[in-house]
């Protein structure tokens, strides 16, 4: 491990909120607005970090500590994620599997902090995001399988770090379909349209904007900060998937996996402003769709 | 050995002194003591067994035809010794404290629990078909006296006699499967049997027989019927132990059968793979459709041998495809959880009986609340919820990464079942392990967080420092194995080189010693990231309450959109939060809703009650034993209560065999 590694999650840590800004900003441009600054949330977080906070009668500990849970396992989640040749500072065999329980945990918190408050609406969307994220689970593992089959099983680093020109003359097809998979999978874990509207704090509909409904001041700054290094996570997974980092010369490597960050926001951003959101009964569908794809994927490839 | 023995013997000892006391409220404290020392006499040979050599078996005389009392500690014995021996002292005390406020005289169930923990222990060593037979069936009678203590409510009679039924139906099994195998070696004594030569026919129908035997002290789907029924009747310190240790003795019987059948089929390991992501992923959906907590827990057991199944699973076809590194982390994987599921669930049903005793209510939807007034039960729920989902820091996250990097390890596009199998594991591991969560989420939030929703809840209080004190260390060992991952790893080795078939020095040599090493590897990384993550969490929490003004706090209500007096009625319930999951698996659910809408200007008052009766229950073993039923009624005129043609009936059965043995001789 060589020091220089760890400028990878340093950088994510400091840009992070960043790429929240630039996908409002594509969305105001759509809507024909001027739209807030692209550093709003760095802003925001600077502002709620000086508040005090209020807590519900109802709650105990447990919203208390929930923020700085999720917090942690998204920090330790983003030293995980190499910038294609480049190694990500903690990467061994099966890093992955372990990436995805840390959202995981940072789940199982949020939704505890939820039900503290005893409130029906938390209730709600708490109950919503452990269906929405059962099915997706799946889903992130068998594109991972592809991965897998694809280059052989070691950590992450070493698995991104062989796709290349040839890598998408060969299997393209693969890419392709495991990229949308786990497009889809962005879009579910960070509660974007069309499966949740981050804009809507009071429908019935919501799902994980209404879990954080009773949080205020430094825990707020928490849990946006930690929403913003979760859409790094997902945004850099796919970028390092689509990419051919393999085929660049080195120095080319480190700006193009950033151009490639904001372009994913840029469509994150494009998607929210010409999709609907879906009735909430059919996101399992496309939850499971987005599983088949990388399934099809696998078939493609053992037939291949 | 000896030592083991002894301390096998000790509690049998102290429990048969208490019967003559066993009005007496020093009963249960005696009887708990002699687990204590007998436990702690047994741990020196488990461990120097799991370190070092293993000590030669013990032979004593029996004059039983076909019987020896042989015992013998292997790698695989000492390594599920370590569960009881961790989790029935602890159990012991929990249940003196626990079982105070009953009036009638608790000896003899202090008894039954000691004998349940002697027989345990002895099942896992013994060395001979007859002699485990023996001690299978005392198993089940001692723990079926525990299940029906309550034996006033006829719930719970029901729940004993669905007991008493399917462990016969198990034994029914077994005795076959002892019977045929016995006969192709000429011999009862396992070291016999595991030298006798079977035809791949005879194999499988022993295996299918083990499944079946085994399976249904397990828990393996459809045979789990008795779980949800005699978890919740039993007291919780019974539970902790019958669904934390004693179903794993028959994963070890499993285990210990196959070493004796020679060579896996890869078809072995395919049904496994099946029991088990049948199991994993129906347990949890049933649990998650449950109201009563301990039923919830039992239905996860079922769930977690899946998981248990499908690490064995991927162990035979490992070695069935002649992949030692599948072979090895599959194996080790199971074996692991086995331990890891032990410490965790006996950790919820200890929890939960103390939410039992402190509330008098197990259903989820009357409490609420629970953490203000039962800080200890409550930290030590949610250690073991994070656990039991897989969730890292925590150790069952380590069993299931062994079973991860088994299936993806394994994978070679050159053949196809590798990559099904990995389909598989890592998609029936990653969904179940998304529906445990979503479980434990309902369990943890409904019961612990919120506000109480009736007076039951209202008025808790925090349990007596003796059943805090072992759910506590139980929370400990949750941390501590996951933090202290390669060396509980190391520890899985000589159990995996006893089912693999090879030497415990053969490990640490090719082929078997690169993948030790990478999984060392991937768990030191994963230790480090456990440890970062307790320490990051630490430092924010310090670095949150040192913010300009991160001390202050207000209170206020819950911001219900507006509306200003919510109620706890108002509280979204287990039901409610369940219910899109539970949707989706409605057809293998079968969940009945009762009620009707409220309807109307002015409303009449209404209810609405879902029920999720177990569907192997009502629609496979109901029509089934009904059927055998109607066949036998009519024997049922030879039982008619006259002793005297009894007689008769017994001395004809003697001439019978008389004549069959005579007759034979000529």
């Amino acid at each position: 491990m060589n020091t220089m590694h760890w400028v990878l999650p340093l950088v994510g840590w400091v840009l992070a909120p960043l790429m929240l800004g630039i996908i409002n900003r594509v969305k105001a441009l759509f809507a024909g607005r001027r739209g807030p600054s692209v550093w709003q949330l760095y802003y925001d977080l600077f502002k709620l970090l000086q508040k005090a906070s209020v807590y519900s009668r109802s709650t105990s500990t447990v919203i208390r500590v929930g923020p700085s849970v999720v917090l942690a396992c998204m920090v330790l989640a983003t030293t995980m994620l190499p910038w294609g040749e480049w190694q990500a500072p903690v990467t061994f065999l099966g890093d992955i599997i372990l990436l995805a329980y840390l959202l995981g945990l940072a789940r199982f918190a949020t939704v505890l902090a939820a039900l503290d408050t005893g409130s029906s609406f938390e209730g709600m969307g708490a109950s919503r995001e452990v269906q929405f994220a059962a099915l997706a689970e799946p889903s992130f593992f068998l594109g991972m399988l592809v991965l897998v089959l694809h280059f052989g099983f070691s950590g992450l680093s070493e698995m991104v770090s062989e796709i290349s020109f040839e890598t998408w003359q060969t299997s393209g097809v693969l890419l392709i379909l495991v990229g949308c998979s786990w497009f889809v999978l962005l879009l579910t874990e960070n509660s974007r349209i069309p499966v949740d509207d981050p804009n809507t704090h009071l429908e019935l509909t919501m799902i994980h904007e209404v879990m954080v409904l009773d949080y205020s001041g430094p825990d707020l700054a928490f849990i946006l900060y930690a929403a913003s290094l979760k859409m790094w996570i997902f945004a850099a997974l796919v970028v390092n998937l689509v990419v051919p980092m393999h085929s660049l010369v080195p120095w080319l490597q480190a700006p193009t996996f950033l151009l490639g960050m904001v372009l994913v926001m840029v469509l994150v951003g494009v998607v929210e402003s010409i999709l609907a959101r879906l009735r909430l009964l059919q996101i399992p569908k496309v939850l499971v769709g987005s599983a088949l794809l990388s399934l099809v994927a696998l078939i493609v490839r053992l037939m291949g | 050995m000896e030592a083991f023995i002894l301390g096998c013997l000790v509690p049998i000892v102290l429990g048969v002194c208490v019967l003559p006391i066993r009005r007496s409220k020093a009963a249960p404290w005696i009887a708990a003591f002699g687990v204590w020392v007998g436990c702690g006499i047994a741990a020196v040979p488990v461990i120097s067994t799991l370190a070092g050599p293993v000590s030669p078996a013990l032979q004593i005389a029996w004059s039983m035809p076909g019987g020896s009392l042989t015992f013998g500690l292997d790698g695989l014995s000492a390594f599920f010794c370590l569960p009881i021996l961790l989790v029935a002292p602890l159990a012991a005390l929990y249940g003196c404290t626990y079982m105070a406020r009953e009036k009638k005289p608790l000896g003899s169930a202090s008894f039954f629990y000691n004998v349940l923990i002697a027989s345990m222990l002895l099942l896992l060593t013994a060395r001979n078909g007859l002699l485990f037979l023996v001690i299978w069936e005392i198993m089940a009678i001692s723990s079926f006296f525990l299940v029906v203590f309550d034996d006033e409510h006829a719930h719970v009679r029901q729940a004993g006699w669905t007991y008493l039924v399917a462990a016969h139906i198990g034994t029914g099994a077994l005795l076959v499967l002892f019977a045929l195998l016995g006969k192709q070696a000429n011999s009862l004594d396992f070291d016999l049997m595991a030298k006798a030569a079977l035809s791949p026919t005879m194999a499988t129908i022993l295996f299918v027989l083990a499944v079946i035997g085994f399976g249904t002290k397990a828990g393996f789907i459809p045979l789990h019927v008795w779980l949800p029924e005699a978890h919740p009747a039993a007291p919780s310190h019974v539970s902790a132990l019958m669904s934390g240790v004693m179903i794993k003795t028959g994963i070890y019987g499993l285990l210990r059968i196959l070493t004796l059948l020679g060579n896996p089929s890869a078809a072995w390991g395919w049904m496994l793979v099946i029991i088990g992501l049948v199991s994993g992923i129906l347990g949890v959906a049933f649990a998650l459709a449950q109201h009563d907590l301990k039923r919830l827990l039992a239905y996860h057991s079922v769930e977690n041998i899946g998981i248990i199944a499908l690490g064995i699973g991927a162990g035979l076809l490992g070695l069935a495809w002649d992949q030692p590194a599948l072979a090895m982390l599959g194996f080790g994987g199971g074996i692991l959880h086995v331990l890891n599921h032990a410490v965790f669930k006996s950790l919820l049903f200890l929890g939960a009986g103390a939410v039992v005793h402190s509330t008098g209510t197990r259903d989820i939807d009357h409490l609420g609340g629970l953490i203000k007034s039962m800080r200890w039960t409550a930290v030590t729920f949610v250690i073991a919820s994070a656990a039991i989902s897989g969730l890292p820091p925590f150790n069952g996250f380590v069993s299931e990464f062994l079973i991860y990097l088994a299936a993806l390890g394994g994978v070679r596009s050159e053949a196809p079942g590798t990559v099904i199998l990995a389909i598989a594991v890592a998609g029936g591991l990653a969904l179940i392990g998304g529906l445990a969560a979503a479980c434990f989420a309902k369990a943890f939030g409904v019961v612990f967080l919120g506000e109480p929703r009736s007076s039951h809840a209202t008025h808790a209080e925090e349990v007596g420092a003796a059943m805090r004190w072992p759910m506590v260390v139980l929370a400990a060992a949750c941390l501590g194995i996951g933090l202290l991952a390669p060396a509980v790893v190391k520890m899985v080795l000589p159990a995996v080189s006893v089912v693999c078939g090879v030497p415990v020095g053969a490990l640490k040599e090719a082929p078997y010693a690169v993948t030790t090493d990478l999984a060392m590897g991937s768990l030191t990384g994963i230790v480090y990231v456990s440890a970062s993550l307790l320490v990051l969490v630490i430092c924010l929490l310090l670095i949150r309450r040192h913010l300009p003004r991160g001390k202050e706090e207000a209170a206020t209500g819950t911001w219900d959109c507006g509306y200003a007096r919510p109620t706890a009625r108002m509280e979204y319930t287990a039901s409610s939060f369940a219910q899109p999951l539970t949707d989706l698996f409605r057809i293998f659910l079968g969940t009945r809703k009762h009620g009707t809408a409220p309807n109307g200007f002015f409303p009449q008052p209404t209810i609405f009650e879902t029920q999720t009766p177990d569907a192997a229950r009502e629609y496979l073993f109901a029509p089934l034993f009904r059927l055998i039923d109607r066949f036998l009624s009519p024997m049922r005129r030879m039982q008619h209560g006259r002793i005297h043609e009894y007689l008769l009936y017994i001395a004809l059965v003697l001439v019978l065999l008389l004549i069959w043995k005579a007759g034979g001789a000529q």
